[in-house]
């Protein structure tokens, strides 16, 4: 990694921050110390709600909008920014500090060319002049190889893919060669196999320029990729500090050991011997959106068994949510056939029986909207009782009961609460029991731990798994995170552009020899190993084959 | 499965906050107590003129068209606020116009609510040709400025206070549309909606019991709104002789029938106006502080 | 895209004309009928019908009637059978003088107050506003108009408060006419249209990309000018000919307060006076300049979206 001399950069010290909310100032950094070399960096790492990007934006002395610094102090080489006007702190920032955003496409702006947001920094301190700027930028994308570098600046962001923006905004940061650069969550919202193209930039490029920086982000094999030192964070306090290998292979506090362990979990238990007739069964679906349209899925075919797993991966427009909207008849395929147990299942949702749409039910991806914010807890789980089963009084509150006992929560003190009371985790747990409520054989599981943190998601994929064993039920699991893959699936099925591109047992995809773009899709998953992208990048070198920044 | 156990960190073991038990009236009553003086003053007035409206014939001191002395008396013991064009007692006009006047623009925003409501979350609903069917009809009918409307069809089909009702509401229905429809299209693409969906959940149960909660607020937030703009539609076309007619009591029109008195530098005629403004400033405080209240969360992110 | 939009502004029209002549037609009885009188024979009416071309199916008569507008020709009021084309004409320039003069003050000091309340959100100022622009807009514009004849007209005596111009009313004795109901006019105007300003500068500076070149260390100045200010166009635009559209329905009732010789003061007699030709040439005119309006400002907001300017 980077070189780093012992000159202290930033220094922070009792860092208070407090954000308004609710009509009062809640704490939401509560004390924390930084301290930060030339050249070094710092990964910033958390759950949600530990503070980690207020601190990080805060090294450039600024709270964002309903927040305010209330405590401690920040010394960036030597000038104390909580005390410094406004003047002197706009002189540090884009010049001596940069930040990048979690959103490029949101961050820029849509009215100017790239060149020229590039440019405006360095015009805007005095750094060179527009001529110079042009020159530099186009210098810095030919270096992170993005394509066609001598022209790309000229186009409006909107104009520009997702990773190549985010890749332009590294390189906007680096226009006035900063000391310190803030990365705030670049690649979160990324692809996995965009997102290493992104890493590989900004490591080359902080150690290129001996950049200081603090790379925020709540993805463990990530910062082990990219940090000198990582620092963890609970509800804004330092939980612990370490270099990053001691870190990973000795965490001495409790909470950082559970982080840690979070990827360990597998499914031990092998899923029953399929039957004769698949649970379920896409036969040769090709559907569109729209008559005209090109389809959205090409001869989509596969089966599902009782009690078993089938993980559907692949990245955004792959067409894994889609084949959920046509098994459950909300999106009529333009040919091909669904079957449950055997027998046919109308195209349309609208035309399938009662017991139809209760065979099969969803869990979504975000529990917030899931659940309708106005209904009881009592109301969202009793709703299919009534419905499907017509279960009402005494029979319907001890199944409530029974239901929730089964999804580990405590019936007296949740069923009358609403939504907007309960953590993420607990709302995602009652979308399970609404689903279990229908008593169903069949369950879709739409990126259902994609928008929790890491030790609550485990706690979902942990609780699913033993209801499957309890309840013989089907999973048809879709993500893009392959270590939940990992984790609980039986058989794995790999879309790419509608199309299926391999499927078969989990141990089969996982291991040799790979389908080409289940190769780059699982060589691009980050691990918990430092050298993990050094290798991969050797790897893929020394195959010739996909380079990291090509696209 | 390694592990059994849900973790003891996990945000899942968390205990949800204490619960307040506390009757709806309870927590309205706190609110109100926090609420700005503007809110505080706007309700105030509200009430006060649903009073006055309530009991306008035991608060009069003469009948509605009464006539008790000449024409433009000025202000006197027996005639607090003097008489109108032709003797009639203000004072008593005034309390009867809080009936009729607010009481007929109530009526039409309700109306307008009815309609444009219904229509709206329909088209959000069932969307396809009803929404573009709805959507294209009340585009039509938004071309055309509602004022000019209004007195296009009071020309066709007469004054009266039934045609006003029904010309004003069906025009309003049509803003009301909008707002009904883009709030409910805000709820109808909520994972929940499709779940109510793939249960088998029928219209009726989707629209009352799954969209329409979701709606409610900014919908009561609108219904002031509307009321406003009714109530000063209405009393516009009073003032300019073609709403509410004689010998009903109404403030647009009392304004109208004392106008020349201004010229005299007598504020007469600018009591009436005044009875409206004050209505209608009162009902926007308390609407901008239940708007400020209900989308206070959205303005933190 | 513009294409579409233009096409479907003229669609708008002519639905629009096709609404108000319909609805005239609803009318029981027809205007010959109404012309004479109860009083008239049979005959009488049967012959006038013939001689206005009523007794032609509807569609001729809409063709007859579109195409007559088109070239001018509104027909002949009822009430005193005068030409209506001449009755539009001063009056409609008349109504036109005062909207723009409205809209040149309202204009500038709306968007100028709405940008500082925007910038300087939740301080005195930004709150003194909200409470005074918000009692401005819950007030008729008659109650304004009639305070400001009390106070600036009968008490000061600074300004007439009959706008009786003339077509040869001099120009500065025309503003000074005039005065009164613009300033009416800008007052109710300007409360509206600086609270959507703020709105819209309020929802812009709310951007990410405001927020990177605050932390790009842009001052304060260029941020503002470069980039919100770009993307500021279609929101202001947009409050603009909205609060323009309005001035159009509100000056009707300016115009009979002050008495003055407009469109609107027109279309009030005659609904007065049943004069069903003359509301329905009025109607359709304000009905077109509000469609105009507001096909401009669509127009106007595609030709500043950076988006739709530089397609990929």
């Amino acid at each position: 990694m980077s070189t780093n001399s012992q000159e202290v950069l930033l220094e922070m010290r009792g860092l208070k921050i407090e954000g308004f909310s609710e009509e009062q100032w809640h704490q939401i950094v509560k004390g924390v110390d930084i301290t930060l070399h030339k050249g070094e960096v710092l990964g910033l790492i958390g759950e949600s709600g530990a503070g980690k990007s207020t601190i990080g934006i805060a090294a450039m002395g600024y709270a964002k909008p309903g927040c305010r610094i209330n405590g401690g102090s920040i010394k960036f080489d030597g000038i104390e920014l909580t005390t410094a006007s406004e003047e002197q702190k706009r002189k540090l920032r884009g010049a001596r500090i940069a930040y990048v955003a979690q959103s490029a496409a949101a961050s820029f702006n849509p009215a100017h060319k790239l060149i020229d947001q590039f440019a405006e920094t360095v015009i805007e301190h005095g750094v060179g002049s527009r001529e110079q700027a042009y020159k530099d930028a186009k210098e810095l994308y030919k270096r992170i190889r993005m394509p066609d570098p001598d022209q790309i600046g000229f186009r409006y962001p909107h104009q520009v893919s997702g990773g190549q923006l985010q890749r332009a905004m590294t390189a906007m940061a680096l226009s006035c060669r900063p000391d310190l650069i803030i990365f705030d969550e670049p690649t979160t919202a990324l692809d996995v196999t965009t997102q290493i193209e992104v890493l590989v930039t900004i490591r080359d490029i902080v150690e290129q320029f001996n950049t200081a920086a603090i790379y925020i982000t709540h993805d463990l094999a990530v910062v082990a990729q990219m940090a000198d030192r990582i620092k963890v964070l609970r509800y804004g306090e330092t939980v612990e500090d370490a270099d990053t290998r001691t870190m990973l292979s000795a965490p001495t506090q409790d909470y950082t050991k559970s982080l840690w362990a979070v990827r360990s979990f597998r499914k031990e238990v092998k899923a029953p011997p399929p039957e004769p007739t698949p649970l379920i069964k896409v036969e040769n679906v090709t559907a569109t959106y729209a008559r005209g349209l090109l389809p959205v899925l090409y001869n989509v075919d596969f089966e599902i068994n009782r009690g078993h797993t089938v993980a559907v991966v692949g990245e955004s427009g792959s067409g894994k949510s889609t084949t959920a909207r046509v098994i459950t008849g909300l999106l009529p395929p333009q040919e091909g056939k669904v079957y449950c147990d055997g027998e046919e299942l109308p195209r349309d949702y609208h035309r399938r029986t009662k017991d139809q749409l209760r065979q099969a039910q969803m869990i979504y991806q975000s529990a917030d909207t899931a659940v309708n914010p106005r209904h009881k807890i009592r109301d969202i789980i009793g709703r299919p009782l009534s419905f499907y089963l017509g279960l009402e009084g005494d029979a319907k509150d001890r199944r409530l009961r029974e239901l929730m006992d089964m999804i580990e929560m405590d019936a007296d003190q949740f069923l009358d609460r609403l939504p907007s009371e309960l953590s993420g985790g607990q709302k995602q747990r009652i979308c399970i029991a609404r689903a279990l409520a229908a008593e169903p054989s069949f369950i879709i599981c739409d990126e259902v731990t994609s928008a929790l943190d890491q030790l609550v998601a485990e706690g979902i994929l942990k609780l699913l798994d033993r209801l499957q064993q309890e309840l013989n039920l089907a999973y048809m699991f879709i993500t893009h995170d392959l270590a939940t893959v990992r984790a609980i699936a039986d058989e794995v099925i790999v879309m790419l552009q509608g199309r299926i591109v391999e499927q078969g047992p989990k141990e089969e995809i996982f291991s040799p020899p790979h389908h080409e773009y289940t190769e780059l899709l699982l060589s691009s998953v980050p691990e918990m190993d430092p050298d993990w992208m050094d290798r991969v990048l050797e790897e893929r070198r020394a195959k010739g084959g996909i380079t990291a920044a090509g696209n | 499965m390694t592990d059994t156990k849900s973790n003891p960190e996990s945000a899942d073991a968390m205990p949800p906050p204490p619960r307040r038990n506390e009757s709806q009236v309870t927590v309205a009553l706190r609110e109100l107590r926090k609420a700005p003086l503007s809110a505080k003053i706007g309700l105030l007035i509200i009430v006060t003129y649903i009073f006055v409206a309530i009991f306008a014939p035991a608060i009069a001191p003469y009948g509605e068209s009464e006539i008790v002395g000449p024409q433009f008396d000025l202000w006197s013991d027996t005639n607090l606020l003097g008489t109108d064009h032709l003797g009639r007692d203000m004072l008593t006009r005034l309390i009867y116009g809080a009936r009729n006047t607010v009481g007929i623009a109530l009526i039409t925003t309700l109306l307008a609510f009815v309609l444009g409501g219904t229509c709206g979350i329909l088209a959000a609903v069932f969307s396809g040709w009803i929404d573009q069917l709805l959507s294209r009809v009340v585009d039509v009918l938004m071309a055309i400025p509602s004022l000019i409307f209004a007195m296009l069809l009071l020309t066709i089909f007469g004054t009266s206070i039934v045609n006003l009702v029904l010309i004003i509401g069906i025009l309003d229905s049509t803003r009301v549309f909008r707002i009904a429809r883009a709030v409910s299209l805000n709820v109808v693409v909520m994972d929940f909606i499709e779940s109510a969906r793939l249960r088998g959940e029928g219209f009726a149960w989707i629209t009352m019991r799954e969209v329409l909660p979701n709606i409610m607020p900014p919908l009561v937030a609108e219904f002031g709104l509307r009321f406003c703009f009714v109530f000063l539609t209405i009393s516009a076309l009073s003032f300019l002789g073609l709403g509410i007619q004689p010998p009903t009591a109404d403030w647009g029109s009392m304004v109208r029938d004392t106008s020349t008195l201004i010229t005299y530098g007598d504020i007469t005629p600018l009591l009436p106006a005044a009875a409206i403004a004050i209505l209608t400033i009162g009902v926007n405080f308390v609407v901008d502080w239940f708007l400020h209240k209900t989308s206070g969360l959205k303005e933190e992110h | 895209m513009l294409l579409q939009r233009l096409s479907l502004g003229l669609i708008t029209l002519f639905v629009v004309s096709l609404i108000i002549f319909l609805g005239v037609s609803l009318l029981p009885g027809d205007a010959a009928q109404a012309m004479l009188g109860q009083s008239a024979t049979p005959e009488t009416v049967a012959a006038l019908r013939k001689q206005m071309g009523l007794d032609q199916p509807g569609y001729i008569r809409y063709f007859t009637w579109l195409g007559g507008i088109l070239q001018g020709d509104f027909g002949v009021s009822i009430s005193n059978k005068r030409e209506i084309a001449e009755l539009l004409g001063t009056r409609f320039s008349n109504t036109i003088f005062l909207a723009v003069f409205a809209a040149i003050i309202a204009v500038p000091l709306a968007l100028a107050l709405g940008i500082m309340a925007a910038l300087h959100r939740n301080s005195i100022y930004d709150r003194s506003v909200n409470v005074i622009t918000l009692s401005s807009i819950s007030t008729p514009e008659f109650f304004v108009a009639y305070i400001l004849i009390l106070f600036i007209s009968v008490k000061a005596g600074w300004f007439p408060s009959l706008a009786n111009v003339s077509p040869d009313t001099p120009f500065v004795e025309r503003l000074s006419k005039c005065f009164l109901p613009a300033l009416t006019l800008t007052l109710v105007v300007v409360a509206h249209m600086m609270r959507m300003t703020r709105a819209a500068i309020i929802n812009l500076l709310a951007s990410p990309y405001i927020e990177m070149a605050a932390l790009k260390g842009i001052r304060k100045l260029r941020i503002i000018t470069r980039h919100a200010l770009p993307n500021a166009w279609a929101p202001i635009i947009n409050v603009i000919v909205l609060n323009l559209a309005y001035l159009i329905v509100g000056v009707v009732v300016v115009e009979v307060v002050f008495v003055y010789p407009g469109l609107g003061q027109l279309l009030v007699d005659s609904v007065q006076r049943r004069d069903l030709p003359v509301v329905q040439a009025c109607c359709l005119i304000f009905a077109a300049t509000y469609v105009l309006l507001n096909l401009t400002a669509d127009i106007l907001s595609i030709l500043t979206n950076p988006r739709l300017l530089h397609p990929k």
